[in-house]
């Protein structure tokens, strides 16, 4: 299974096992990853699973959704080019190393 | 109440149960049916309404999940809008399915989205500092009436826009849209014959000459200029916040005091750690589901978990029950203020996921965190009074008395 790294703001890193056809969030969700909080259990409604996806990656990753474009303007942090939201990011093989930054905080 | 086992229904087993899940005395105690629905099977027929049901965390995921084959359109209570002519004309969001819900689904998304939360925070935080204000005052007081009922109607049909008079119809209409997706039982009869009045109010105050400039209302017809929705839309719409927006957050509050009243290690948790706040209130949605139940109506016939289910039938999803499914939740019976919540169907999932549920976060997070920061006691002083509704589940009354920090 393709595994992803969360780094926290604090610079520490967690290395987190995806389970077959799940999105980042659903990752680190289930391994009890703080800094995500996914309040609307990954229906891309609520902004709270933000993150910074690692530059050398941003070009990989599924394109985004207009709905998921708009919510990002209402993230709690800075929304910044690199900013996508975790739960529309699943993981292919293809993702496998995948680095994504989280924010100071989510709401 | 037992539960028998079909050998056939269109080939295969599912337990019948005669349970009836819109009973007062199913209301008083819901948690042993509750369980005695998950337990039986994973699919399950109950030959009192002739309805499916299904009360585990998966199921309900699953069917809240498939709106193409478990549709709305038809009704999201008993009534199968094919066969019955609804009691009002059908909500443009609630009882739609893509591609029209997509459209009406989207303006409200906006109208109501975390952005806009950020705007009108301040506001409902200063607010429910007053209200705190006023209970110090009274130290004893109804948690529900005082508390739960008077803040969110302190703001919400402000933001909204609504005019002063005639806002006392809001909470009696919202009892009405509830208790109509139940089945013919009295609570719905009697709600339906005594609705002239409310149905009056809501329809004149939805229209745009009626909401203030700047509400939530005014916004959504400002999406008729766009284009995005028609003249004749927008005040269906806007009948959608005022049907689901407050009662939902009352039952909803009502149920966050009443788990921090009955279980004071987590009030001194979250008296500890504000910041535990929001998460609070999410898991009091969790633990009280104050939206217990919906239905959907299957578009073909399906498989699901074994079962299968005719084209036509309603099924009625158990939120509550898939809430404390302990095949999803590690101690499902316990209020736990630092559980990670998410995933819960408290506010449903999909689709049509509450389309308020940042309001009632709000709502819930800032009254909570200036009840914690300044009261070190509640005690709950008298019996609480059950308030029976075919679909919301929550208190009429909850004296309490308060301790100030």
């Amino acid at each position: 299974m393709p595994a992803i790294t969360f780094i926290h703001p604090d610079g520490k890193s967690d290395r987190v096992e995806t389970g077959d056809g799940e999105s980042a969030m659903q990752a680190a969700t289930r391994h009890g990853l703080d800094g995500i909080l996914a309040e609307c259990g990954g229906n891309a409604m609520c902004a709270t699973c933000h993150v910074y996806v690692d530059e050398s990656w941003l070009a990989r990753l599924p394109d985004m959704s207009d709905d998921e474009d708009a919510l990002l303007d209402g993230t709690a942090t800075e929304r910044l080019p690199n900013s996508r939201l975790s739960c529309q990011i699943n993981i292919t093989p293809a993702l496998d190393g995948l680095v994504l930054r989280l924010p100071a905080r989510q709401v | 109440m037992s539960a028998s086992s079909s050998p056939e229904i269109n080939g295969s087993a599912v337990p019948h149960l005669d349970v009836d899940p819109f009973d007062m005395k199913f209301f008083a105690d819901p948690y042993p049916t509750h369980e005695l629905l998950r337990e039986a099977g994973p699919v399950v027929y109950l030959d009192k309404w002739n309805v499916y049901g299904v009360a585990r965390y998966a199921e309900v995921h699953a069917v809240l999940n498939d709106p193409a084959t478990f549709c709305s359109s038809r009704g999201v209570g008993l009534s199968d809008f094919k066969k019955e002519k609804p009691w009002r004309p059908p909500s443009l969001i609630l009882e739609a399915d893509p591609p029209a819900h997509t459209r009406t689904r989207a303006v409200l998304s906006k109208v109501l989205s975390p952005t806009v939360m950020k705007q009108v925070r301040d506001r409902f935080a200063a607010a429910a500092e007053e209200r705190v204000d006023a209970l110090l005052e009274q130290r004893s007081f109804d948690a529900i009436t005082d508390l739960a009922e008077a803040y969110p109607l302190s703001i919400f049909p402000d933001a909204l826009g609504l005019k002063p008079e005639g806002r006392e119809h809001l909470i009696p209409y919202a009892s009405l849209v509830f208790n109509a997706f139940g089945p013919p039982n009295e609570l719905r009869q009697e709600a339906i014959a005594r609705s002239a009045p409310h149905q009056a109010y809501v329809t004149e105050q939805c229209q745009r000459e009626n909401l203030a400039p700047g509400g939530f209302g005014a916004c959504i017809h400002a999406h008729v200029d766009e284009g995005a929705i028609t003249a004749t839309e927008a005040p269906l719409l806007v009948r959608s916040l005022l049907s689901a927006g407050l009662d939902t957050t009352v039952n909803g509050i009502g149920a966050a005091v009443y788990c921090l009243a009955r279980f004071p290690d987590q009030w001194q948790r979250l008296r500890n750690d504000l910041s535990l706040a929001r998460n609070a209130f999410e898991e009091a949605v969790r633990f009280e589901s104050p939206v217990q139940t919906f239905f959907r109506t299957t578009t073909r016939e399906v498989e699901l978990s074994g079962a299968t289910i005719g084209e036509g039938e309603k099924v009625l999803m158990f939120l509550a029950a898939a809430n404390r499914d302990p095949r999803r939740w590690d101690k499902p019976d316990s209020y736990d203020i630092t559980r990670r919540a998410s995933g819960h169907v408290g506010f449903g999932s999909g689709i049509h996921m509450c389309v308020g549920q940042f309001v009632a976060r709000l709502e819930g997070e800032v009254m909570l965190t200036a009840l914690a920061r300044r009261i070190a006691k509640i005690e709950i002083s008298g019996e609480p009074k059950r308030r029976f509704n075919n679909t919301l589940r929550g208190l009429d009354s909850l004296p309490v008395t308060i301790t100030p920090a």
